[in-house]
């Protein structure tokens, strides 16, 4: 039930996010959604991909340097609160959130929030039992 | 005013024949005592008994900074511990560090040698020394400060950093004397101008810089800031620390080197040769007076030039030009020497870690900037994509950098690749700074 996201160093300086775009675009990767942390030196560039493995095999030639991480996709109804639950069932059960992201799947009625936990079987376990979507790898990456 | 007038004014015979049977008590002794130099002087085919003339000296091997970090931390000790009161080290890790001691009449001569250096400059018992150099490990701090109690002028000993405090002192103690780099010097005046204070209405008439190079340009900026007299020291803490040589007020023109405990030869830094008084090379120096940690011929690394004529100061001392330059990749950045190799030395010391890094040295206003790049490895980026990670990385490595070196760097992580990729021997050292 885990989702798989490859997260790229990159220096903030012009150039370094759009050479990391160029790459995927180069070998015909699709990004289904991504997010990018920044500080003053450097970001952390992640994504969520439709083929993981040709975009490490890539990014690897070109020399990137990159990680695979996994992560956990949860779907909401895209309607206020929803996040907002999610969180409520966490908290009470103690599980830590490292970061999250979120976009709207293309039918519009749902959000997908990516979670990153530091035990992500443990938070699998606690959202389903709350009966919580949490969507396959599988599904995130054909979206 | 010369304070040893004696030893400072010795004419050249006599000073030859001092120092030629001070060098043959020296040899002996570090034959007899220090275990490196029986090896060395027996691999070199010689014997202390070989000195008959000061010229002798040349058969005699080098001593050089890998040699004393070879032997970290006491192995070059002429004298057991019983006989050591203090001891100082430079910065580094282990095995990249030199520690020097003391005994007590080291002490004492060192102590003197200051007094000289003080009263060259033109201090008396009258003046109030503000001693901005540091206190502690560093040679800088205590050396200034037993030299000025030697002499009888009184001595703040503030140390480094707390620009503010220092302003708020030179202000309210009116010291007329200081002692400092003279990056901080300058850094001194601009703050305490932005402060509104009038820097050159101070009690302040002599500084007394070192540990750094610089140069006739920055004594003007110096002198128009503060509107001292700035003087020249010279030191190293193998030799002894500040004080091996001073300008004198009346010459401000080269360093008097104390020939009575220090014999010095110039020579051509690739082949070892010694050069004719006058020609530029790299200093090398003997102590001649040293117990507990006596070096025969120790290659400085800093490049300069003898200055063989007389001074109208009186002292028959020769004096050394201003430093123009290494020998070896040594920087110096707010007064600290720092190796490239300690750098190295740190970073391979942090779990997850690769050896690829660049040192960029550069000034910020008066003050010297260090920045470490350090490409992000595969193993810590694997650990964790997350950006305290790699935040906690930095922090770390600028840690360990102040800790074991002694200086404050930026520390960057950057891409793997984007730091130039060095054959052979390139440096990985850019020194932006203009002297």
């Amino acid at each position: 039930m885990k989702v798989e996201q490859i997260s790229i160093f990159l220096e903030n300086k012009p150039g370094s996010l759009e050479e990391a775009t160029r790459i995927l675009k180069d070998a015909g990767i699709n990004i289904r959604t991504l997010s990018l942390a920044d500080t003053t030196d450097f970001g952390v560039l992640r994504l969520i991909v439709n083929d993981v493995e040709t975009a490490s095999r890539v990014l690897k030639e070109q020399g990137l340097r990159f990680s695979r991480t996994t992560v956990v996709a949860v779907e909401v109804p895209d309607q206020p609160g929803g996040l907002h639950g999610i969180l409520g069932v966490l908290s009470k059960n103690g599980i830590n959130v490292e970061y999250l992201y979120a976009f709207v799947e293309k039918s519009g009625r749902n959000a997908v929030i990516i979670f990153r936990f530091d035990d992500p079987d443990a938070a699998i376990e606690v959202l389903r039992k709350n009966g919580m979507t949490v969507l396959p790898g599988a599904k995130i990456y054909s979206l | 005013m010369i304070y040893n007038e004696d030893f400072e004014t010795l004419p050249h015979e006599a000073l030859e024949a001092l120092q030629l049977k001070r060098l043959k008590q020296v040899a002996q002794r570090v034959y007899h005592t220090v275990g490196f130099y029986k090896k060395a002087f027996d691999e070199a085919g010689v014997l202390p008994d070989d000195i008959k003339t000061l010229d002798d000296l040349r058969l005699f091997p080098f001593t050089t900074k890998q040699d004393l970090q070879a032997n970290y931390p006491f192995g070059m000790f002429a004298v057991p511990m019983s006989s050591i009161v203090r001891l100082h080290a430079s910065s580094g890790t282990t095995g990249r560090s030199t520690v020097v001691g003391y005994t007590q009449r080291d002490i004492d001569n060192w102590s003197e040698l200051m007094a000289r250096c003080l009263v060259a400059a033109g201090i008396t018992k009258n003046d109030i020394i503000h001693n901005a150099y540091g206190y502690g490990l560093f040679t800088g701090g205590l050396g200034i400060h037993y030299g000025a109690e030697r002499m009888g002028a009184s001595v703040i000993p503030v140390s480094g950093g707390n620009t503010k405090r220092q302003i708020m002192i030179l202000q309210d103690f009116g010291p007329t004397a200081i002692c400092c780099t003279p990056s901080y010097a300058l850094n001194l005046a601009e703050e305490g101008k932005a402060m509104g204070i009038n820097m050159k209405a101070l009690k302040l008439r002599i500084g007394i810089f070192g540990a750094e190079p610089w140069s006739e340009k920055r004594r003007l900026e110096i002198e128009e800031a503060l509107a001292i007299s700035a003087l020249n020291i010279y030191g190293l803490s193998e030799i002894m620390g500040p004080g091996v040589s001073m300008e004198c007020h009346e010459g401000r023109h080269g360093m008097h080197i104390f020939e009575d405990h220090f014999l010095v030869e110039t020579i051509n830094p690739d082949t070892g040769d010694v050069l004719p008084p006058g020609e530029e090379g790299e200093l090398v120096f003997t102590t001649l007076s040293k117990e507990a940690f006596p070096l025969i011929r120790f290659r400085s690394r800093d490049i300069s030039r003898l200055l063989p004529d007389p001074c109208r100061c009186g002292r028959t001392l020769v004096r050394m030009d201003r430093i123009t330059g290494r020998s070896d990749d040594m920087l110096i950045i707010r007064g600290v020497n720092v190796f490239p190799s300690q750098i190295e030395a740190v970073l391979t010391g942090i779990e997850g870690l690769e050896p690829h890094y660049q040192i960029i040295v550069d000034r910020a206003g008066n003050l010297d900037t260090l920045e470490v790049q350090v490409e992000v490895g595969e193993q810590l980026f694997s650990n964790a994509d997350e950006v305290k990670v790699l935040q906690n990385m930095e922090r770390r490595i600028a840690n360990d950098i102040k800790e074991f070196l002694g200086v404050s760097a930026r520390v960057k992580l950057v891409e793997p690749k984007s730091l130039r990729r060095f054959e052979g021997k390139a440096s990985r050292v850019q020194d932006r700074r203009q002297p």
